[in-house]
């Protein structure tokens, strides 16, 4: 087992996911059935080997600094869960 | 023949003389779905309103004497996770059950410039995630040549509702097959673009390095013309290529003669059925009759483009997803006492099963300390998938594989078992990793269930997989069955 149920519980809290005592479960056995599988990858030699994080060869995209039509106050707010005066209204932060 | 079986070329030509009205047209779908959709429950939301106000407007210009693009007037299907505006797009997730986005993806403009007539929003695996379109949290979505097996996914909503006549084409995105997996799985033909040939823009993230939108069709002909309407550069897409789009139509030439067809080993044999592996060597015997010359060939880093997949999607998924935390729009849960608190609900409440368990593995690949072992050493495999491309290409014009290596399976089959849903995926994966263009069209059957021929393609050579699938489409008569669902 490469995953504990510590490490479940710890990536589930930098993802910000409320998991049940089910989901962990569930969740610590299935990472490690697939991670097991993703070994697979060791037994190939990379050294050497750049990575290809995209395939294209894209570079930074730039524009003309000019101010542009953006999306207008209520209709970026329309879908908001809680908005007020404006703003989008959240629970307590600190 | 039923109007509704119709391609877009039929219809253009049935418009243009007169033969019937746009909103004809579009009722004549309206009614299609009316009936079939209890059965196959392809969409997640008909915009009938909609749809007749744009056929009206395309009957004034009939009337008018203007002349008609070649998808004007013509009913069409979007894929749910393709931004419409004014129009829920849901994702078929909880989070986004309610999100009206206020634009339009760049391929959802470009087709209402043309005169599309959008009949509405089209069932998928929740966010994309899926090979089965089992994971929506809306309904499953059956297929329309066996109700007990799935369409594949994620696209099975926009694959199944062109096989069942519920449309007459549609728009579906393609991370690691989803649009080529069910195309195969319902008798239709889907092609995956180059990456970069479509703007991704207003198509909601899954990841980002590997998605890709493109047309779910009757026939190669009305793919082409699709692509004429969809592709090309962008401004609003980083990751768009500002290259020369060509006529796709150009390349409908029923001529494949002398052409050089790979055939890679490692997409057939073990696990692969042999209903599936009949269509194909007989597939093959009809393009060596038609003068290709197709050969065994061998992509061996094949086997770690799974695993590689896996990792890479939900890294990529992982931090997409980032951005749900119920504060800008979608889903809030009731009663996080702070903000971590209400994020972390809303998290669980509104995402999927298979929606966490790819941010969870994401998530982890990406932690300090896994990060080379996992995501790194993945990135560097993909280097070596694309190379194993490269050479054959030096070699071949175009590879051919099954598009999966199994027909369509049973509801259930695969949904407890997240690692055998994943290797259904193996024929489609590795195109995405290299970025390179595929399509897949009707080759057969396997008992009463259709047969998929995937052909893939160098980089922006769309135009040799439209020539090599429409020579076989014209001395073949597979694309043009259809399932029986009780209503013609």
């Amino acid at each position: 087992m490469k995953i504990s149920r510590p490490d479940v519980e710890h990536v589930a809290m930098l993802a910000r996911l409320e998991l049940t005592e089910p989901e962990i479960e569930m969740f610590t056995e299935q990472l490690n059935s697939i991670l097991e599988y993703a070994a697979l990858l060791e037994q190939l030699n990379t050294d050497g080997v750049s990575p290809t994080a995209h395939v294209l060869p894209l570079h930074n995209v730039l524009r003309e600094d000019v101010t542009q039509p953006s999306l207008e106050q209520e209709r970026a707010l329309m879908n908001a869960p809680d908005a007020e005066n404006g703003f989008f209204r959240v629970p307590r932060i600190v | 023949m039923d109007i509704t079986a119709k391609t877009a070329v039929e219809l253009h030509d049935l418009l243009v003389n007169k033969e019937v009205s746009a909103v004809e047209l579009t009722r004549a779908f309206m009614e299609r779905i009316r009936v079939v959709e209890e059965k196959v429950s392809a969409y997640v939301f008909v915009s009938e309103d909609l749809a007749l106000k744009q056929a009206a407007r395309v009957d004034e210009r009939i009337a008018g004497g203007e002349n008609l693009g070649p998808l004007e007037g013509i009913p069409m299907g979007l894929k749910d996770n393709l931004c419409t505006e004014g129009i829920k797009t849901t994702c078929a997730s909880k989070m986004l059950q309610n999100f009206v986005p206020p634009f339009d993806a760049t391929v959802t403009e470009r087709l209402k410039k043309a005169g599309a007539v959008c009949l509405g929003k089209l069932n998928m695996d929740e966010f994309a995630m899926g090979s089965s379109t089992e994971n929506s949290h809306l309904q499953p979505t059956r297929n329309p040549w066996d109700l007990d097996r799935v369409p594949g996914g994620s696209s099975g909503g926009p694959a199944a509702a062109v096989a069942a006549d519920e449309t007459v084409y549609s728009l579906g995105s393609d991370t690691g097959g989803s649009i080529r997996q069910p195309a195969a799985f319902c008798g239709v033909v889907g092609l995956k673009p180059t990456y970069g040939a479509v703007s991704r823009y207003g198509l909601i993230a899954y990841a980002s390095s590997l998605d890709q939108i493109g047309p779910i069709s009757k026939d190669v002909r009305d793919n082409a013309l699709i692509m004429n309407c969809i592709a090309g550069y962008d401004a609003k897409d980083s990751t768009s290529v500002n290259y020369t789009r060509p006529d796709y139509t150009q390349f409908l030439v029923d001529d494949i003669k002398g052409l050089r067809v790979g055939i890679p080993r490692e997409y057939l044999g073990e696990g692969t059925d042999p209903g599936v592996e009949e269509v194909i060597r007989k597939a093959v015997g009809i393009l060596r009759d038609l003068g290709a010359q197709v050969d065994e060939c061998s992509l061996p880093h094949t086997k770690y483009a799974i695993p590689a997949y896996y990792l890479i999607a939900p890294a990529e998924c992982s931090s997409n997803l980032a951005r749900y935390d119920g504060v800008g729009f979608g889903y809030r849960a009731e009663g996080g006492e702070d903000i971590v608190d209400m994020v972390s609900k809303t998290r669980a409440e509104g995402f999927g099963p298979e929606v966490k368990r790819r941010i969870m593995l994401g998530t982890y690949a990406l932690t300090s300390g896994y990060y080379d072992a996992y995501y790194l050493k993945a990135q560097k495999v993909r280097t070596l998938i694309k190379g194993d491309f490269d050479r054959a290409f030096g070699e071949y014009d175009v590879l051919l594989s099954p598009a999966a290596p199994t027909p369509a399976f049973k509801f259930g089959e695969k949904s407890s078992d997240p690692l055998a849903m994943y290797l259904s995926d193996v024929c489609t994966v590795p195109v995405n990793l290299a970025g390179i263009p595929a399509i897949t069209i009707p080759a057969g059957f396997a008992g009463v269930l259709p047969v998929g021929l995937h052909f893939m393609g160098k980089a922006f050579d769309e135009g040799t997989l439209y020539r090599v699938a429409y020579t076989f489409e014209q001395n073949t008569e597979f694309h043009k069955a259809k399932p029986d669902l009780g209503w013609r």
